[in-house]
């Protein structure tokens, strides 16, 4: 690929005001996306997945983050010192976000026709009825059945599967080149579920945009992702395409994460877990963040915070001792 | 095998105003046996949740009959003996847990309630957390100092204090990380081992359950739809929705063949279709269907589906 990639993150680090002081949620993330990719994105609480995609849009509230370092470049101009104004036509124009929760993200005194309208009179300069006509045609688009009717509803008259309808019908109003979707499946029921992801599937190839998905449930980002980042802890702990990761994963955090996993296509008497807990944002662990639940830890773990090392073949993975034996000769 | 749990039509039904009433679980039937598990799987508004809540004596019955421990359960009231033998575990560890009270007094707190002295509350605590795998120090800490798979192991331990022979768990790792969730279910099979007790235990998909899981059934718009062991159910579903919500539950696997989603959405049992409720998202249904409701039907023992076609 020599392409220049659609958005690059370069070493990312956050850190929002804390009780005690900054508190540092992501530290030097950092990846390519190219034109066209599905990257998916996960980890569990407190990983800074959900950090790592609000940052791309500077969504974090000015009075509790510290000024983010490094670089977000997309299209070649760098997001995080963009002027507000520039940035507000990135935002929801170029780049479109959706969330889990439908409702919370939906005005409750506003129509569903309002809501759609109302990115397209803000980006296109759409006149009244043609950002209509455009609506309805969103709503046909994410597969709304009876769409001149719905368009006149207000949230609270929809199921929870319909509002993440209207959520991306919203997103993709205007043609985005990346949507960014965090966790939009997780409140659904498990059959919407299949539905949502398989109109996600369906809208990236007919649109051509890029998506990260963000998601806590690995069998989503398999079902959906072409390549994966973990995040454990603030940081990447590895990077694969989706076949690799699952195939042959390479950090023992996601070897634990994938054998914990609850089979619904075998029989597993008793999952393997991952002892202990998700450390806390403001514990201090020296050395690797995993090693204290990690059972192949030794004494350099413990020592010296691992980089994210290159494992050939585009895969990257932070931990030395696993990268060593593997390009040992 | 005992039958400790034997519930038959249960129905439970909501005045929701103007008149209009809501069946939130229709005609329910199964039996758990002692030292068993009923994995119960449902999407929202399955009628899941009330189920339990049924059981447990939290609300009445509308119909139907309920035999707990031999005894048949009348009138809608839950007799004090037989309530005391049976528990429930939330969904949400930090809703359930009272965050200005120390987790020893939580976990006390249906002790104290029973009448049990200080000192042997004291000691049954220090049991209780030990059982659940915390250290014996966190009697004296609060909630928000636990992370949440910690917090469901202090709904165990509380749920466990009055030694109850029956657990109602509602959905008790849905809020869970991946990596927890194992932890919690591993203790539960743990402490069924080592008291024989008996779960009811609710989910949201076909996943979770078939680690824990002796019997399976499945509900759908407030009916069961299918109900067998558990080997059965997984490897040769009858009912058209169990195979659906089987093949929904994405699976870690990215070369698995894609098929497509089943389409619409449960109906509402405010206005519940005649016949089947399933039979407008069907892939098999017929005239039949929509006015003729299929039966429960027994097709092994054990073994049973509400399909015309199973």
């Amino acid at each position: 690929m020599s392409a220049a990639p659609l958005l690059s993150v370069q070493d990312l680090t956050v850190r929002f005001r804390a009780d005690s002081g900054w508190m540092t949620a992501i530290e030097e993330v950092g990846f390519d996306l190219m034109q066209g990719e599905n990257l998916g994105i996960v980890g569990e609480s407190g990983s800074g997945k959900s950090v790592t995609a609000l940052s791309i849009l500077r969504l974090h509230a000015r009075t509790t983050t510290a000024i983010p370092k490094g670089r977000i470049l997309y299209d070649g101009r760098d997001l995080l010192t963009m002027p507000e104004r520039e940035l507000r036509a990135v935002r929801g124009g170029e780049i479109a976000m959706i969330f889990q929760d439908p409702m919370s993200s939906l005005n409750p005194v506003l129509t569903v026709a309002d809501q759609i309208t109302e990115t397209l009179r803000l980006h296109q300069n759409l006149d009244a009825a043609a950002a209509r006509k455009r609506a309805i045609e969103l709503l046909d688009l994410v597969r709304i059945a009876d769409a001149p009717r719905r368009v006149d509803e207000y949230p609270h008259r929809l199921s929870g599967g319909m509002r993440q309808r209207v959520m991306i019908a919203i997103a993709i109003a205007c043609r985005p080149k990346l949507l960014i979707a965090d966790e939009p499946t997780t409140a659904l029921d498990v059959t919407i579920q299949a539905q949502i992801l398989e109109l996600l599937r369906d809208l990236q190839a007919e649109l051509g945009m890029s998506v990260i998905l963000i998601s806590h449930d690995l069998g989503v980002i398999a079902e959906f992702a072409q390549r994966v980042l973990v995040m454990y802890a603030g940081r990447i702990v590895e990077q694969a395409s989706v076949r690799q990761l699952f195939r042959k994963p390479l950090h023992p955090y996601t070897d634990g994460l994938l054998a914990a996993v609850p089979r619904v296509d075998a029989d597993v008497h008793r999952l393997p877990a991952i002892p202990g807990s998700i450390p806390d944002p403001n514990e201090m662990i020296a050395g690797c963040r995993f090693s204290p639940r990690c059972l192949e830890a030794i004494a350099s773990c413990r020592a010296q915070a691992p980089a994210l090392l290159d494992a050939g073949e585009g895969r990257r993975a932070r931990c030395p001792p696993r990268i060593g034996s593997l390009t040992a000769p | 095998m005992s039958v400790i749990i034997d519930v038959r039509g249960l129905t439970k039904e909501f005045a929701v105003g103007q008149g209009k009433i809501l069946r939130a679980v229709d005609g329910v039937e199964f039996e758990i046996g002692a030292g068993e598990t009923l994995g119960l799987v449902g999407e929202s508004g399955s009628g899941k949740s009330t189920t339990g809540r049924i059981l447990i004596g939290l609300i009445p019955a509308t119909a139907g009959s309920i035999t707990l421990f031999g005894r048949m359960i009348t009138g809608g009231r839950m007799p004090p003996d037989i309530r005391r033998r049976m528990q429930f575990v939330f969904q949400d560890p930090s809703g359930a847990l009272n965050p200005r009270m120390r987790v020893g007094d939580s976990i006390a707190e249906p002790l104290a309630i029973a009448g049990e002295s200080r000192r042997a509350r004291q000691d049954r605590v220090a049991e209780l957390l030990e059982m659940v795998g915390l250290p014996r120090a966190s009697a004296e800490r609060y909630p928000h100092e636990f992370s949440g798979g910690q917090r469901q192991r202090i709904g165990i331990a509380r749920a466990l204090a009055l030694r109850p022979e029956f657990i109602v768990c509602d959905e008790p790792v849905s809020a869970l990380d991946v990596s927890m969730q194992a932890q919690v279910v591993n203790l539960l099979l743990d402490l069924q081992e080592k008291f024989g007790l008996s779960y009811l235990f609710i989910a949201h998909d076909l996943a979770v359950v078939r680690s824990i899981s002796t019997q399976v059934a499945v509900m759908y718009a407030g009916r069961l739809v299918e109900i067998a062991p558990r080997r059965q159910l997984y490897d040769s579903p009858r009912h058209p929705y169990t195979r659906a919500l089987l093949a929904a539950v994405p699976r870690p696997d990215p070369d698995r063949p894609r098929e497509r989603a089943l389409g619409g959405e449960i109906p509402s049992v405010l206005d519940p279709p005649a016949g089947c409720a399933f039979a407008a998202r069907c892939p098999l249904a017929e005239d039949r269907c929509r006015v003729e409701r299929p039966a429960l039907r027994e097709l092994a023992t054990g073994h049973r589906a509400a399909c015309h076609f199973a």
